[in-house]
């Protein structure tokens, strides 16, 4: 029997986006993309040992009351497996080991910096050090931004592609360094994977509307060192299809699957060459 | 002893709430500032340890990064006044439990009962600035006196050692739990003021029915027998008031009117609903015969339509007005996240998909002297919008379409309509799912939050006018969290077949819902001290009727029952198992058992006595209303200007971009469209299953200006409005079903109402052109609302809303990738008006801007109306339409307008090719607001197709797509009558609401 592609999104206490991203996940080839409740896997009857690809996916865990997806990283640590010593941080920190890969978008991507799986500089999976905080305009907003791509990151999830157009729908999505040294760690290691940019992927966007909420040098998402957890802003999983741009009916010559689909497949690709 | 944790942003990191505080401070108080920053403060109230709390503090509670943190020690420094605001005890306070649950799984324990963490913000105001104005800054912006309080300190008053002294705003009730009578056996004086001071809204007859009720021998001889005595219980007065309201019972819908129609014509009409809405869906189903696509209307909490084979839609549409109005946060708040319940407690339960919002405001400039009680209608815009946008957003449900309306009288009472829809697999475990019935022993378990004083009274309060004594306790805060945790619980359940039947906590709380669920079985057996309760201190009548949000009431088998709370407690989710459901024709609610009520449910749900209105109606001639003879705009592109930077026409693009539109993933035509994403869409489609290109498409039409002339034709146009921005996108005409929500100025003729009879009229009218005209177009009803009294009145000063109906469809397109955008495409393209243009200026904006009201009130031609619509979708499936946009508020010039800059390519057009019934002069032609009319662009490839589609309708070729960015129209004249770049038109467009 074939080796198959596992991805799972781990739902519940306000995530939003867990299936279009499990669609995403079967659009790109997963052969398996379930949508897991973290109570099935706090009951033990789940486990993310069974899975080769995590999503963390869009939403408000916990209302975003302590400031984003901050009660919801303090539930990963802390939360315990029922009728074992395990915590579900234990099984977070296998994965990773294991050479898996973990995708955060938005409220996934906030819940990874503050858990410190990201930028997780020198394989330190603990630490927080950066954030991501209000935008600088004070407020929630759904708008399309051009993110250009670096060329030399360890992503895996991005490589071959130059730039993509994808929606950000978020309040607190401005990224922060917790210093000049991290940021410049970030920079020269190339693990500010995405950035804002003009609609040619050109040049950075330092600047409101292109650049949604004052991310400092532009930064919309982010990789550790080994390229396999990555974590973004924008809503990969929310262009998929051609009818997800906000121009299709305007735009004739748009491709079927939208750009968001080719982070997946990437995934996919990855997760079948190096994991099965 | 207590701990207050202070969290503040490091000095440098840029504070953007206080920003946002100092520029409105500036902006709408005129007090200027030089800083504003803020702290978060957490009073935790529990029995933790020192190094606990220090660990909560700069863990889950504060972003090292950004942020500095202090356990019992003030941050506050460098202001010259502080202001701190919290909660009054009993008021949701989300963070509050956010905070709790943290530090519950920090320590692994749980907090003990009165254990708890209190939320509030520190301003640290920097500037010069006195006590006064601190106060005036608290009071009428930071805070809202109803369910906040707030400490002014001035720097040298502040304890730069301890900070702001601690307080906790715990409830403390020493209240024990009892039973009053209340002795019915009164003159009328005394039963009026029983109901007044109550805050009942119960009128005389219905006093004097209850009155009767309680002297019967029979009945006081079962009611020994359960240990009640000959006089009702509070609980029991309560239950009454709550099912007989206006709010629940519909009372002025079912009411029995004698109606004058003004011109010698009289006729009774016994129950609006009856006549005007239940007949015209029946009508409706019977002339569409096997292609009925209705499978539940009326009777539940959402109506439900066919989509496919496999799966069937729902959409409830409600408004939240009178709470909005006290508590325009928490009120939207509540609103949206209450219908979120509604659509999902539909059939077995059904996942939500898509949410709607329609506001009508005051303007936010509004610079008159307040009248006392009211917010001011910025205040009112600014928390309505971001309480929708709260409750939208955290619940992962994309808003997908709505307007926000203005009118000078919506100062009195906004109006805040919320919508939601959702969707059902066509059967669950082999039955139909929109169907559903509670069995004879049955479980009632209420699941979700728990029960406090909140919201106590919404269906009584919503039923009067806003007045000095209404109550803070109607307002409620919803918990969108909690009430995700139930959703994501209960789907599971109904999939699991873990229930017969659901239903929704609103109004009336579980007074309500129980009482209708029992309708099935015909009676229950309620335990209400086994209610979970925020706090303890209430009395039994407060459990019953306690509008507590985030609150479903399940009917489980007695089999299902340990299943059933074994998955509730995995999910984190409260589930209580509060008695039965029997068949003992009774309302039997008890606490520690002894029974607090033991009403019979054959009066309760029918004895309420039918109410007799008067309905005089009186003509546009007989009110003076005349068409005003103007002269001809100086300059038609200076006024076209004016038309598009009007509250009614200009761009809502600063409200649209803060609600999650494309959540889930389905949004396919989204609220903003065109070259840069910044146009109006006509409609939303949204393709609801992943696996196929099935859509669902929504609109609404709504506009009450036209009240002020004829609400018959305010009626019509709103249903015309709603169906043409439904098929300009695509929507299927023999596939769509609508939702009617009144919003009424009170019509009970009264010694505050001495004009009751006319309103009545208008109500009248209004019902009958709504049958008139979904008969005609073949648009079944499926749901609906009404909210009665929206009034404000204190002392002699009075403001009545407009008459306002939002009519909201929901319908079918076979597939999205037909869908059509209202942005022109591609220079070289035809112009076409479909429709012809009639002198129809009577309440339109035109009229508007112009300080007239007129009387030509647009009327709709409903067939050839709908022979436009039908060809139109015959067009979109033959995919020969490069845009369409409807015409509505600004007609023709704004259309024109909005269809360019959208597209970011200029149109040249003659209005001596628009189609007229009868001469009419330029302004006519450019702005009146005849209904049934689009504006569409077609590659000219496509021209002899096109054409051919619509031989035998009303079709003009007006012009032309060009590539340099103008509109250009040529006059009737033959002269230059607009010229203008649009920049300068999308700039006029954009520039009123742009900074809100």
């Amino acid at each position: 029997m074939p080796k198959k592609v596992r991805a799972v999104v781990i739902a519940g206490n306000g995530t939003n986006c867990e299936r279009e991203v499990a669609a995403a996940c079967r659009l790109a080839g997963s052969d398996v993309a379930d949508v897991v409740h973290i109570a099935e896997l706090l009951a033990g009857r789940a486990s993310l040992d069974d899975y080769h690809f995590l999503n963390l996916a869009g939403g408000f865990l916990d209302g975003d009351d302590l400031g984003s997806a901050k009660a919801g990283a303090n539930r990963l640590r802390h939360a315990r497996i029922q009728g074992s010593e395990e915590h579900l941080s234990d099984q977070l920190r296998r994965f990773i080991s294991d050479g898996k890969l973990i995708m955060g978008v938005c409220n996934g991507f906030q819940l990874m910096i503050k858990m410190g799986l990201l930028p997780a500089l020198d394989g330190d999976y603990q630490t927080q050090s950066a954030t991501l905080t209000f935008n600088d305009g004070g407020r929630f907003e759904d708008r399309w931004a051009y993110l250009k791509i670096d060329p030399y990151s360890p992503c895996v999830f991005t490589q071959g592609i130059n730039g993509v157009y994808l929606p950000v729908r978020h309040g607190e999505g401005k990224f922060v360094p917790a210093s000049d040294a991290v940021l410049q760690e970030i920079e020269s290691r190339h693990l500010a994977v995405m950035r804002y940019s003009d609609a040619n992927y050109h040049r950075t966007a330092l600047d409101y509307p292109a650049n949604p909420n004052g991310s400092l040098a532009g930064i919309a998402g982010i990789c550790d060192e080994t390229g396999r957890l990555f974590g973004l802003m924008p809503h990969p999983e929310a262009y998929v299809h051609r009818t997800h741009h906000p121009r299709w009916t305007r735009e004739p010559g748009l491709p079927e699957e939208g750009m968001g689909l080719w982070l997946f497949q990437n995934a996919v690709r990855f997760v079948r060459d190096n994991l099965l | 002893m207590p701990w207050r944790i202070i969290v503040g942003l490091k000095d440098g990191v840029r504070d953007a709430r206080g920003e946002r505080v100092r520029r409105e401070l500036s902006r709408h108080l005129q007090i200027e500032l030089e800083s504003v920053r803020t702290l978060d403060v957490y009073t935790v109230d529990a029995a933790l340890s020192d190094e606990e709390v220090a660990a909560a503090a700069r863990g889950p509670f504060s972003d090292s990064v950004i942020q500095d943190v202090a356990v019992n020690r003030p941050l506050a420094h460098d202001f010259d006044i502080l202001i701190e605001v919290g909660f009054r005890p009993g008021v949701t306070d989300n963070v509050g439990r956010t905070a709790r649950e943290a530090i519950q799984y920090l320590t692994g324990r749980k907090f003990a009962a009165g254990e708890g963490v209190y939320t509030s913000v520190q301003y640290l105001l920097k500037g010069r600035i006195d006590k006064a104005a601190a106060e005036r800054i608290a009071h009428d912006f930071l805070g809202n006196a109803l369910i906040q309080r707030w400490t002014i300190l001035a720097r040298e008053d502040f304890d730069f050692e301890r900070g702001v002294p601690l307080s906790i705003p715990r409830v403390i009730s020493t209240a024990t739990p009892e039973i009053r009578e209340i002795d019915l056996n009164v003159s009328d004086e005394e039963l009026l003021r029983i109901s007044k001071e109550g805050m009942l809204a119960l009128n005389l007859e219905e006093m004097k029915a209850i009155q009767a009720y309680i002297a019967d021998p029979a009945v006081i001889a079962k009611r020994r027998k359960v240990g009640l005595g000959a006089k009702l219980t509070d609980a029991e007065l309560e239950a009454l008031a709550q099912t007989w309201s206006e709010h629940c019972k519909h009372k002025i819908f079912a009411a029995r009117i004698d109606y004058e129609d003004g011109e010698g014509g009289r006729e009774t009409i016994d129950s609006l609903f009856r006549n005007f809405i239940a007949e015209t869906t029946r009508l409706v189903r019977q002339n569409l015969g096997d292609r009925d696509f209705c499978l539940s209307v009326f009777k539940d909490n959402a109506g439900v339509i066919r989509f496919n084979d496999d799966w069937s839609i729902a959409f409830k549409v409600e408004t939240h007005n009178s709470p909005s109005a006290l508590d325009p946060y928490g009120g939207a708040l509540t609103g949206i996240v209450g219908v979120n319940r509604d659509a999902f407690g539909t059939g077995m339960g059904a996942r939500l998909l898509f949410n709607t919002d329609v506001f009508c405001f005051a303007s936010p400039f509004y610079d008159q002297p307040l009248p006392p009680r009211l917010l001011h209608p910025r205040r009112i815009f600014e928390g309505v919008v971001e309480g929708v946008e709260h409750g939208g957003n955290k619940s992962g449900i994309p808003t997908v379409n709505g307007s926000i309306v203005f009118d000078e009288r919506f100062a009195g009472k906004p109006l805040v309509y919320c919508g939601t829809g959702s969707i059902m697999p066509a059967t669950l475990n082999g039955k139909p799912c929109h169907e559903k019935k509670a069995e004879d022993a049955d479980r009632i378990v209420m699941v979700g939050g728990r029960i406090g004083k909140d919201g106590i009274h919404g269906a009584t309060f919503s039923s009067e006018e806003l007045h000095e004594g209404s109550p803070a306790t109607a307002v409620q805060i919803g918990d969108p969290i909690t009430q995700r945790r139930m959703f994501d619980f209960l789907i599971l359940a109904r999939d699991r077949g873990l229930y017969n039947s659901i239903t929704d906590n609103g109004a009336g709380g579980l007074s309500s819902s129980v009482g209708e669920m029992s309708e099935d079985t015909g009676g229950f057996e309620l335990h209400l001290d086994r209610a979970p309760l925020k706090y303890p201190g209430l009395q039994p009548w407060e459990i019953l009727i306690s509008e507590a949000q985030e609150r479903m009431t399940v009917a489980v088998p007695p089999h299902k029952i340990d299943a059933f709370l074994q998955l509730a407690a995995e999910m984190d989710v409260e589930a209580t198992d509060l008695g039965e459901f029997t068949t003992s024709g009774y309302f039997h609610c008890l606490h520690e058992g002894r029974t607090v009520t033991y009403l019979d449910m054959n009066f309760l749900h029918k004895g309420v006595p039918q109410l007799k209105l008067p309905a005089r109606w009186r003509t546009p001639e007989e009110r003076g209303l005349r068409e005003p003879l103007l002269d001809p705009p100086a300059d038609a592109t200076t006024v076209l200007k004016q038309l598009l930077g009007r509250l009614n026409i200009c761009s809502k693009e600063s409200v649209v971009r803060r609600y999650d539109h494309e959540v889930q993933a389905g949004t396919v035509v989204k609220p903003l469209t065109g070259v840069v994403n910044d146009g109006p869409s006509d409609a939303a489609v949204v393709r609801p299953l992943a696996e196929s290109f099935e859509g669902i498409v929504v609109a609404h039409g709504i506009c009450p200006r036209y009240s002020d002339i004829d609400t018959y034709q305010m009626m019509a146009c709103a249903i015309d409005e709603a169906l043409r921005n439904y098929v300009a996108v695509g929507g299927d005409i023999d596939h769509v079903a609508g939702l009617d929500n009144f919003c009424w100025c009170d019509p009970v003729e009264s010694e505050k109402t001495p004009d009751g009879a006319y309103k009545a009229a208008q109500l009248v009218r209004a019902n009958k052109a709504l049958r008139d005209y979904c008969v005609a177009f073949g648009v079944p009803l499926i749901s609906g609302k009404d909210s009665m009294k929206n009034d404000y009145m204190i002392g002699d000063r009075k403001i009545s809303i407009p008459p306002t109906v939002l009519f909201s469809v929901m319908g079918r397109v076979d597939d999205v990738r037909r869908a059509v955008t209202m942005d022109v495409k591609a220079p070289g393209d035809l112009v076409y008006v479909l429709g012809v243009t009639r002198d129809e200026l009577g309440g339109s904006e035109y009229y508007a801007l112009r300080g007239e009201l007129g009387r030509n009130v647009p009327t709709v031609d409903a067939p050839a109306a709908l022979r436009l619509f039908r060809a139109l979708n015959r067009a979109q499936e033959e995919g020969v339409l490069a845009s369409c946009h409807d015409l509505s508020d600004g007609g023709l010039g704004v259309a024109l307008a909005e269809t360019a800059f959208a597209g970011g390519f200029g149109i040249r057009a003659d209005l001596r090719q628009v189609r007229t019934a009868g001469a009419m002069a330029d302004a006519q032609v450019l702005f009146s607001e005849t209904p049934s009319r689009f504006l569409v662009s077609v590659n000219p490839d496509d021209r002899d197709r096109f054409e051919g589609l619509f031989a035998d309708l009303d079709v003009s070729l007006i012009g032309e797509v060009i590539a340099e960015p103008v509109l250009e129209l040529t006059g009737l004249e033959g002269q230059a009558l607009v010229r203008a770049g649009l920049d300068e038109l999308k700039a006029a467009w954009q520039a009123p609401l742009k900074e809100m």
